[in-house]
Formats: structure tokens, C-alpha cells, sequence
């Protein structure tokens, strides 16, 4: 059995780079967020063009790897006489891929929403997106949450992609210490390790959440 | 034109994903299984095991698992392949996806499925196997299917540890011709909509096939899983 | 007379929880006797006959069927429920397999039949209960009183020393009670030796051997049909028997 190493100065490092990666996949989720909100919009309540855009978006973006949309990103806008910071490039490719799923998501929630409380809604003289708004979203958005928050960590994980356009993040310091020293299985034991207490708090947090906003009577039969 | 002379070897590159895809959804599906009959069935420590083992596939980044199996077994001593090492990370990873399917899809199976076996004299194996795999397997094919559609995008990772897939040959591409970048990952790209199409044509071929009424209800398709 | 003691159930208790369901329940059943068990709701009736075949493990009580102890850590559990028949009251025929399938499986995997011979004693139990032409049939595709025909066809083939009957018709439509009636009592007029929970008074008075009331985990009063309607000697057995012809009336 060959002889197990570990340093304590890896941490810090380590410490650095996660950083990062909170960064990056806080960021790109708020984009998908935004995004993903908007297409969902799109496919429920558009019409032609709007509709038909949002749809193919979604299809395209969840049809295709992530790894290409990097590499798209960061090789292939270049070639097209745009330059992007790697740090940029992961974010933005990041943020693209995600929103595509999260408006699956809103999509989903906003469809299992009975027609009574759009109908009811408007019947109090609501317009339709105020109906949108106050009535319909407030009750999507809780339902979205578990969905949601699979995605969230989804895209924690998915987030260490960036090291391969040379981020330094938690995945890419990783790399550079275990390539350093030699010592791949022990580093990255503890970065995997990392990421599993990274996805266990996340999961508390949103449960948490959930609790927190919870209304009776609403998603009890999901 | 570069992209048209580039194309069979796109293409050619591609088989090494769907080499990989087989692979590793294979062996999730080995895997997979016994996992989710010994959350379900087994005792405390197979349980244990089984549910530690679905814990740390599925929170782990699956570049981290491709490093740990391919590096870390070098390292290490085992001198494996880096198809073989991607087969075994992606593999397993799936597993623990896998295996959360199955096992939802055999805890909706009622009760009473298990009991009648028992009643005419069916072991506790032979219920699992005659009664409750059959109807667990159809209803994880809609789930199972967002889990093949997200592995086939999965094969692309394994480019990180140098297995010669497809956006690995892209990228020998566009590194001599870089102002084809954006044109040849388009291609790229288009392929994977090729794949996901067809994967899914297939799905739904087999769910046709083997469909049986009363089935149809419950095989309402859930919402997309990631890749 | 014991040898012709078929099944023979000593002592069971069972308790879920802190709610003992089953306090000391004994009784034996003849070759060939019908037995009908009343009493109501949650008395323990189906707890007392999945206890039997050990579908319910009992806390305690032992069970003998044709002479061999089925409680006994020895024995073959799998056989013995083999050769005793169970009808569900919500039928839980197999779903992703046709009627012949259901019917068919045991005598492939237990008894180990060649196909044929499997498919020619299936297909004659369909003939049974009538629904020979359903055979290609799925349970979804079959009506209620359909899949139990069914569901007791699969218990029949198996040529069980005795069918234990849990209310077999209490979540079929009314209309279609009258056809699985009419098969269990063409079966108990054969000769077959039965256990049926049941509050159809029609078909208890016509066809039971014994009635056996049960109430709160323990047996009340058993006695022939003639003796528990007329002359009841527990109080409570009289307002039972009154209630439940009420409610379910007396004709079948
Ligand atoms: N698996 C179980 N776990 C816990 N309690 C149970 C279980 N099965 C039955 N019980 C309880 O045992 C009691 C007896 O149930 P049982 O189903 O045997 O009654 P029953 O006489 O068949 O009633 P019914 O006429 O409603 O079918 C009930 O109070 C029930 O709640
Ligand atoms: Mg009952």
C-alpha cells in the first residue's frame, strides 16, 4: 500500500479557489434566474416569435454539452472578434446553460398552477401580467424551489468545468497542487470531500427556505 | 470548408462517445440496480451502504471523479485507461443517479404487487424479480430517459483526462484553424442534437414496446433532469 | 375426526404498536368447510388471515396446515403458502402481466410446469370462473369483478388445500358482486375448503358451514349460520348480525 500524503498549506490554497467557485455559481445562478424567468414567460405566455425563440433556446441549450458551450464561449467568439476573460466566459456559459434548465423549471411550476387563479384573478380586474405577477409567480416560485434547488447544485458541481479555460477555482487549484506534488488521489479525496460539504449545506439552506415560505395548502400534493 | 473535411473525423471522434455512453450507462444500470433493491430491501448495513454510496457519487463534481479514477489510480499504481477510467467515474456517477430512479420507481409499485407473490408462494427473490422489476423497469423509462439524454452530454468531459472524444478532435481543429472555432463547435453542437434526438426516438420506441395497459398513466414524463 | 382437520390456527396474537389487533384467536377448519368471518371494522379480521400464511408474521399462536406446522422456523414458508390460496380485496392481480399470466406464473416458477401443461391447467381455471376469452386480457383492461374471477382463478390453479377469502367483493360496484359471489359458491358447493371475511349475509347464510364472529381480536361466537341469525347467545352478536343486514340487506 503506497504511503498516504497530506499537507496542511494545501487548505489555504484550496480555501482560495472555493472562493471562487461560490462566486461563479452564485453569479450564474442569479443569470439563469433572470433568464430562465423570462423564457419560461416566454413559453407559457407568448405568443409566435417570442414563443418559438424561447423554445428553441431551450432546446439548444439543453440539448448540447455544457463543455461545448464553454469551449464555444472562450475558442469560439474569439473567431468572431469577441474576447472574453476566461472568468467571464465560464460565468456567461455557465449562466446561458443553467437558465435553459431553470425555465424548464418555472415552466413547470407555472403550468401546474390550477386556471382557476388566473381566471379569478382576472375576474377582480387584474390585467393579465398583474395576474402574472401577484397571483401566478408568487405561487410558482414556491413550488420551483425543490426542482430548483437540484439545479443549484447542479450547477455548484458543474461549476469546476471552468478550470478546463484556465480559472483557478476550487477544481483548478486542485489540479495544479495534486500535478505539483504528484499526490492526485489525496487531493483530490479532500477537494471531493469539499464539494460534498458544500452541496450538504447548500441542501440545508434551501430546505430551510422552503420552510421559511411555505404556505399551507400550496404544492402539498408534489 | 475546413469543417466539411473535418466532418468524418467529427464523426469518427463522436463514436468514442457513444463507445463511452454505452459503457457507462451500462454499467450504471448494473449498478444501479442492486443499489436501489438494497435500499429498498436489504438490511441496515447494505442499506447503509448502498445509500453512502449513492451520497458520494451524486454531490461529487464528475471532473473530480474523472481525476480520482484516472490520476489518483496511477498514482496509486493501477495502470488503467483513460476510456476505461471515464467509463468507471461516469459509471458510477450514473449509478447513483440510476439508482434513485429505480428506487422511486419501486416504491411506487403497491404494496399489495409483493403481498400476492407471497401468496402463491413466490420467495422474496423471486418477487423481485418476476413481479416487481418488470413493473419497476417500465415505469423508470421516462425518468431513466432524462438520465441517458444528460449522460450522452456527460461523455464530453471526458476530454479533461485525454480520451480522444469528440470535442477533444475539435479542439486539434480549431487549434490550427482558429478562426473556424465558433463554426466548428457549432458542428459539435449539432451533433449532440443529432444524438439527443435519436437517443430519445429510441426511448420512445422501447416504452412502445413495451407497453402494457395501466402502465400509461403513471408514465407521465418528469421534468428534465441536467447535463 | 382430526384427521380431517385441514387447517388449524392455536393462540395468535399480533400487536402493532401499543394496539394488540389479534388477543388469542383459535379455531379449526374441516376438509371441504366453508367458514365465514364477520365482525367490524378493524376488528383484525384480515390481520387474523395474513397471520395464517404468514403474510403477517403472529407474536405468538402457532398455525398447522394439513398436519405441518406452518409457524414453525423450519418449515417452508414459501411452499406452504403455496398451497394456500389468498384472494385481496383489492385483487392485486400482477399488473404488467395479462390474465393467463397471472394465472399462469406460480405454476411456472413454483411448481415448475413445463409451458404447456402450465397454459392447459391455467387456461382450465379461466374456464373456472368463466373468463376463458379474457385470457390475452390486462388487469387495466378487465372490470373489477373481472380481475377477481381472476385473482381467485390464479389462486385455484395453484390447487391450494384452502382459499383464504378477505372480503373479496367489498370494492366491487354493486352490480358486479353477484358474479364473484356466484363463483365462490359453485366452489364451496365443489367441495373447497374455505375461509371467506365477508359481510354479504346472503351468501354466509346459504353457504357457510360455520360463521365465526369476531370482535375486538378475539372470537365472540361461532356457530352454524341457522344458530347465529335465530338464536344468538352473546348480546352482541344479535346487533351485529341486525346492523349488517341493514346495511347490506339479507338477498343475494
Ligand atoms: N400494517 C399495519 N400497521 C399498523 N397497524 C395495522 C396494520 N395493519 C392493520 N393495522 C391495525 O390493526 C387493526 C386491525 O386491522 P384489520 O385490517 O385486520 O381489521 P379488519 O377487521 O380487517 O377491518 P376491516 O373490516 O376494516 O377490513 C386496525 O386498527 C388497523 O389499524
Ligand atoms: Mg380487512
Amino acid at each position: 500500500m503506497p504511503q498516504l500524503v497530506f499537507k496542511w498549506e494545501w487548505l489555504p490554497k484550496l480555501a482560495q479557489g472555493l472562493t471562487l467557485t461560490a462566486e461563479i455559481t452564485a453569479t450564474c445562478i442569479a443569470i439563469g434566474i433572470v433568464l430562465g424567468l423570462i423564457l419560461a414567460l416566454g413559453r407559457v405566455y407568448g405568443r409566435h416569435i417570442f414563443y418559438w425563440l424561447a423554445s428553441a433556446y431551450v432546446q439548444f441549450f439543453r440539448g448540447t454539452p455544457l463543455l461545448v458551450q464553454l469551449l464555444m464561449v472562450y475558442y469560439g467568439l474569439p473567431s468572431w472578434g469577441i474576447s472574453l476573460s476566461p472568468f467571464i466566459s465560464g460565468i456567461l456559459a455557465m449562466g446561458l446553460n443553467t437558465a435553459a434548465y431553470q425555465a424548464e423549471y418555472f415552466r413547470g411550476a407555472i403550468q401546474s398552477i390550477k386556471a382557476g387563479q388566473m381566471l379569478a384573478a382576472r375576474s377582480i380586474g387584474l390585467s393579465r401580467s398583474q395576474a402574472i405577477r401577484y397571483v401566478i409567480l408568487p405561487q410558482a416560485l414556491r413550488l420551483v424551489i425543490p426542482p430548483w434547488s437540484n439545479e443549484l447544485i447542479y450547477m455548484l458541481k458543474y461549476s469546476s468545468i471552468v478550470y478546463m479555460v484556465t480559472v483557478m477555482d476550487l477544481m483548478g487549484v486542485a489540479r495544479v497542487i495534486a500535478a505539483r506534488n504528484f499526490r492526485f488521489f489525496e487531493v483530490f479525496i479532500i477537494t471531493a470531500l469539499i464539494y460534498l460539504a458544500l452541496v450538504l449545506i447548500i441542501s440545508w439552506l434551501l430546505r430551510l427556505l422552503e420552510r421559511r415560505v411555505k404556505i399551507p395548502g400550496l404544492g402539498a400534493e408534489r | 470548408m475546413i469543417v466539411f473535411r473535418g466532418l468524418p473525423g467529427l464523426f469518427q471522434a463522436s463514436l468514442l462517445n457513444i463507445a463511452l455512453l454505452f459503457g457507462l450507462i451500462g454499467l450504471g444500470f448494473v449498478v444501479g440496480i442492486p443499489i436501489a433493491l438494497f435500499q429498498v430491501y436489504g438490511n441496515r448495513l447494505l442499506g447503509g451502504v448502498a445509500s453512502a454510496w449513492e451520497w458520494f457519487f451524486r454531490g461529487v463534481p464528475e471532473l473530480v471523479l474523472l481525476f480520482l479514477f484516472f490520476f489518483g489510480s496511477a498514482q496509486l499504481g493501477l495502470k488503467i485507461s483513460a476510456f476505461v477510467a471515464a467509463t468507471l467515474a461516469l459509471g458510477f456517477r450514473s449509478s447513483a443517479y440510476q439508482s434513485q430512479i429505480f428506487r422511486g420507481a419501486i416504491q411506487a409499485i403497491p404494496k399489495g404487487q409483493m403481498m400476492a407473490a407471497h401468496s402463491i408462494g413466490l420467495s422474496r427473490w423471486q418477487a423481485i424479480r418476476y413481479i416487481i422489476l418488470p413493473q419497476a423497469l417500465r415505469l423508470a423509462i421516462p425518468p431513466w430517459s432524462n438520465e441517458f439524454s444528460s449522460v450522452i452530454k456527460d461523455t464530453t468531459l471526458a476530454y479533461a483526462i485525454g480520451v480522444n472524444e469528440i470535442t477533444r478532435y475539435a479542439r486539434f481543429i480549431t487549434e490550427r484553424h482558429y478562426r473556424l472555432a465558433m463554426a466548428v463547435y457549432l458542428v459539435v453542437a449539432l451533433i449532440f442534437l443529432l444524438f439527443t434526438y435519436l437517443g430519445n426516438r429510441l426511448l420512445g420506441t422501447l416504452e412502445h414496446a413495451l407497453r402494457v395497459p395501466g402502465f400509461e398513466a403513471k408514465a407521465a414524463r418528469a421534468a428534465g433532469e441536467h447535463g | 375426526m382430526a384427521s380431517n382437520v385441514i387447517l388449524k390456527v392455536e393462540d395468535i396474537h399480533k400487536r402493532y404498536g401499543r394496539e394488540e389487533v389479534l388477543r388469542g384467536v383459535s379455531f379449526s377448519l374441516f376438509k371441504g368447510e366453508t367458514k365465514v368471518i364477520i365482525g367490524p371494522s378493524g376488528t383484525g379480521k384480515s390481520t387474523l388471515l395474513r397471520c395464517i400464511n404468514r403474510l403477517t408474521p403472529p407474536d405468538r399462536g402457532r398455525v398447522w396446515l394439513d398436519g405441518v406446522e406452518v409457524s414453525h422456523p423450519k418449515t417452508n414458508i414459501n411452499k406452504i403458502r403455496a398451497a394456500i390460496g389468498f384472494v385481496f380485496q383489492d385483487f392485486n392481480l400482477f399488473t404488467h402481466l395479462n390474465a393467463l399470466d397471472n394465472v399462469r406464473l406460480g405454476l411456472l416458477k413454483i411448481k415448475r410446469l413445463d409451458k404447456k401443461k402450465a397454459t392447459e391447467i391455467a387456461m382450465m381455471e379461466l374456464e373456472r370462473v368463466g373468463l376463458a376469452e379474457k385470457a390475452k386480457a390486462y388487469p387495466a383492461e378487465l372490470s373489477g369483478g373481472q380481475q377477481q374471477r381472476v385473482s381467485i382463478a390464479r389462486a385455484l390453479a395453484m390447487d391450494p388445500k384452502v382459499i383464504l377469502f378477505d372480503e373479496p367483493t367489498s370494492a366491487l360496484d354493486p352490480e358486479l358482486i353477484g358474479e364473484v359471489l356466484e363463483v365462490m359458491t359453485d366452489l364451496a358447493r365443489a367441495g373447497m375448503t374455505m375461509v371467506v371475511v365477508s359481510h354479504e349475509m346472503g351468501f354466509a347464510r346459504s353457504v357457510a358451514d360455520e360463521i365465526i364472529f369476531m370482535e375486538g381480536g378475539v372470537i365472540v361466537e361461532q356457530g352454524s349460520p341457522e344458530q347465529l341469525f335465530t338464536n344468538p347467545r352473546q348480546k352482541r352478536t344479535g346487533e351485529f348480525l341486525r346492523k349488517i343486514t341493514e346495511l347490506y340487506g339479507e338477498a343475494s
